[in-house]
């Protein structure tokens, strides 16, 4: 992939590195001692049930909160060693989707994708809404919702939007929070297949929490199931699924977990019959 | 026209470096300058090499769209097969995305009409939000007597909670405020008073001013800077938040379990204070008094015992429960008006404090010409 070929960086190094992380909300312990390392250009979805900090893991990585123990590494520093101007040179490079969209309320979409441009990229306001309105289009939203107000969008629209806005200056590294929950099943679908395209032509790494089985199948080079305090086991979904380990089985040989691997495994069939 | 990323040779036009965002501006002032856009529109036209681009993100892919057209694009697996497969897909999926119309412009008026429109917004607007205020107050009150018969609605916990928090939490400001106020009220009268010999007449001028309208009137204020911004927050939160949706979708009263604690705690706890406020204010009369015109706190409990009647205390506290109600209600109706966005909720905050301060100084002017009239 020629756009991963940055001079700054050595390739072979993964983009996150999580080492040893332990993370506690006084007596309640989310995290202990948690390994994690992200590869450049994969996918890597993490599941775990509720509870089991998937959300906080995320926010340790981005920096939103600082773990109690333990290093993150992205892109080669650590961010909690930075001075605030280094920080926000590294976090620019971050595309975060939070789990309820957190769009700015008081301005519309297409100002909503603008700012990161008018102000990292430093592009003219005519030029950052312009791009802005290509990414909404991008992301499959009408013309018309350029400029309306988050608050009279629904649910399914706030997520395609927020996902416009992680996107905006084409990060290194895009965090998602459960993106596709709280949409129809045919704009999940096409969410995957968007994130996949994208990752593709861009180079970027995604770090994915999710429940959704199908994005799993769908999108995910990796699989990191999060339980006990830890990883569990990180790898391809086949082996995952095959993982000897009783909420994993339930997971992913549960109803819902079958129906997806045999829509995954159809699909992948059809495809190769038109190859 | 040779620039660093766009180069022609006879009949090819070479794309070449990296289109990246970081580049934006200057491609696309390179691209206005050259003729590129212009030669490719022609059915003649050149034809576009991508082979030397050596990145590529989405603004650059935007700009290339831009420059060959939208269906060139589409079929850029037929004529540029040396470009990565990932950015050909990336090329089509922007293409796909381009084609159709992006911009949508907001309709325009002009100038005059948009003033005469916004003040007849303002108008209606004002019109709108004083019968709310009323059905609002029909609602409350009728909710009130309602309930007053049945105790087991009684929210006597939340109620007591907003009487620690709007009240018993707002004393220290409420007495440091007052008291500074009766200073400042007898250092004013003793100058002034004294050119006539007056000066025992100072305590008189605090006694009246504190009992009839500052304890009183400074308390309420107080209040709605401190409290109605408190409820507006509050209730807004929750409004924007879906509580308020989620509480009446399961049969239950906003009113009942959200503004009657609020407003009965108000009418508890605003006379508290304004007494709080009176005494802390004659006592900063005091304060001067004896520390600056020799008289001593005993002749100043006497004079006051003397001239000042308990009519005067009656008339400042009887505007309390009116004042905490208007405030309270004031504050809880702005909370139900927030809608979803950060600033919809500052905008009320706002709106719900300068209300209330207005409303408080109005009805106290009305009061004091009633209670003048009537010799009390």
């Amino acid at each position: 992939m020629i756009n991963s070929d940055k001079p700054t960086e050595q390739n072979d190094l993964p983009v996150i590195k999580v080492r040893g992380l332990v993370n506690h909300f006084g007596a309640h312990v989310v995290h202990e001692n948690l390994d994690l390392t992200l590869e450049r250009g994969e996918i890597l979805g993490v599941v775990g049930g509720s509870g089991t900090g998937k959300s906080v893991l995320l926010r340790s990585i981005v920096g939103l909160k600082r773990p109690n123990d333990g290093t993150v590494e992205v892109l080669g520093t650590t961010l909690n060693e930075l001075n605030e101007a280094q920080r926000s040179q590294i976090e620019r490079r971050f595309g975060v989707l939070f789990q309820r969209g957190a769009l700015f309320s008081s301005l519309n979409l297409q100002e909503n994708i603008a700012l990161p441009l008018i102000e990292h990229a430093r592009l003219p306001r005519e030029d950052a809404e312009h791009l802005a309105r290509v990414k909404l289009a991008l992301v499959g939203l009408p013309p018309q919702a350029a400029l309306q107000f988050p608050e009279s969008l629904s649910g399914g629209m706030v997520k395609r939007a927020a996902l416009a806005r992680a996107l905006a200056l084409d990060p290194d590294i895009l965090f998602l929070d459960e993106p596709t929950a709280g949409l129809d099943p045919i704009g999940a679908a096409a969410f995957d297949q968007l994130l996949v395209t994208l990752r593709d032509a861009l180079g970027f790494s995604v770090f994915l929490v999710t429940h959704d089985l199908d994005t799993l199948y769908a999108a995910c080079d990796r699989v990191a199931v999060l339980s006990q305090k830890r990883v569990l086991v990180v790898d391809t979904i086949d082996k995952v699924a095959d993982t000897d380990d009783e909420w994993i089985q339930d997971y992913f040989h549960g109803p819902r977990g079958r129906a997806a691997q045999r829509a995954h495994t159809g699909s992948s069939n059809n495809a190769n019959v038109q190859e | 026209m040779p620039s660093e990323w766009i180069a022609r040779h006879d009949q090819t036009v070479t794309l070449k470096g990296e289109w990246t965002l970081a580049n934006y501006r200057y491609i696309k002032a390179a691209l206005n300058h050259s003729e590129t856009r212009t030669e490719l529109g022609k059915p003649t036209g050149a034809t576009v090499s991508l082979d030397a681009i050596t990145r590529l993100d989405t603004a650059g892919a935007i700009l290339i769209v831009e420059l060959i057209g939208v269906e060139k694009a589409q079929a850029v697996a037929d004529w540029a097969a040396k470009l990565p497969k990932e950015q050909q897909a990336l090329l089509v999926r922007i293409a796909e995305a381009m084609e159709a119309p992006l911009d949508v412009d907001p309709p325009s008026y002009s100038r005059i009409s948009q003033a005469l429109a916004s003040v007849g917004q303002h108008m209606a607007g004002l019109w709108s939000q004083q019968r709310q205020l009323l059905a609002f107050i029909g609602l409350v009150v009728a909710t009130l007597f309602h309930l007053a018969l049945r105790p087991r609605h009684w929210r006597l916990t939340a109620t007591v909670a907003h009487i620690q928090q709007s009240g018993l939490n707002a004393v220290p400001i409420v007495a440091l405020l007052t008291f500074m106020v009766g200073a400042v009220v007898a250092f004013l009268g003793a100058t002034v008073l004294q050119d006539f010999g007056a000066t025992i007449y100072t305590i008189d001028l605090v006694a009246f001013s504190f009992l009839r309208e500052f304890g009183v009137l400074l308390a309420a204020i107080l209040l709605a800077g401190r409290t109605a911004s408190a409820f507006t927050a509050q209730i807004g939160a929750m409004k924007s938040n879906e509580e308020i949706d989620a509480l009446q979708a399961q049969g239950l009263d906003p009113i009942e379990l959200l503004v009657l604690p609020r407003v009965m705690a108000m009418l508890i706890s605003l006379p508290m204070l304004a007494f709080v406020g009176m005494l802390s204010g004659l006592a900063g009369g005091a304060m001067v008094t004896s520390l600056s015109l020799d008289i001593s706190l005993t002749q100043f409990m006497a004079t006051l015992q003397k001239d000042v009647s308990v009519t005067h205390f009656l008339v400042g506290l009887s505007k309390a429960p009116v004042f905490a109600f208007v405030i309270a209600v004031i504050g809880c109706l702005e909370g139900f008006k927030v809608s979803g966005s950060a600033q919809s909720v500052g905008e009320h905050t706002t709106s719900s404090v300068v209300q209330s301060i207005f409303m408080v100084i109005l009805i106290d002017a009305v009061a004091a010409l009633f209670f003048m009239e009537m010799g009390w």
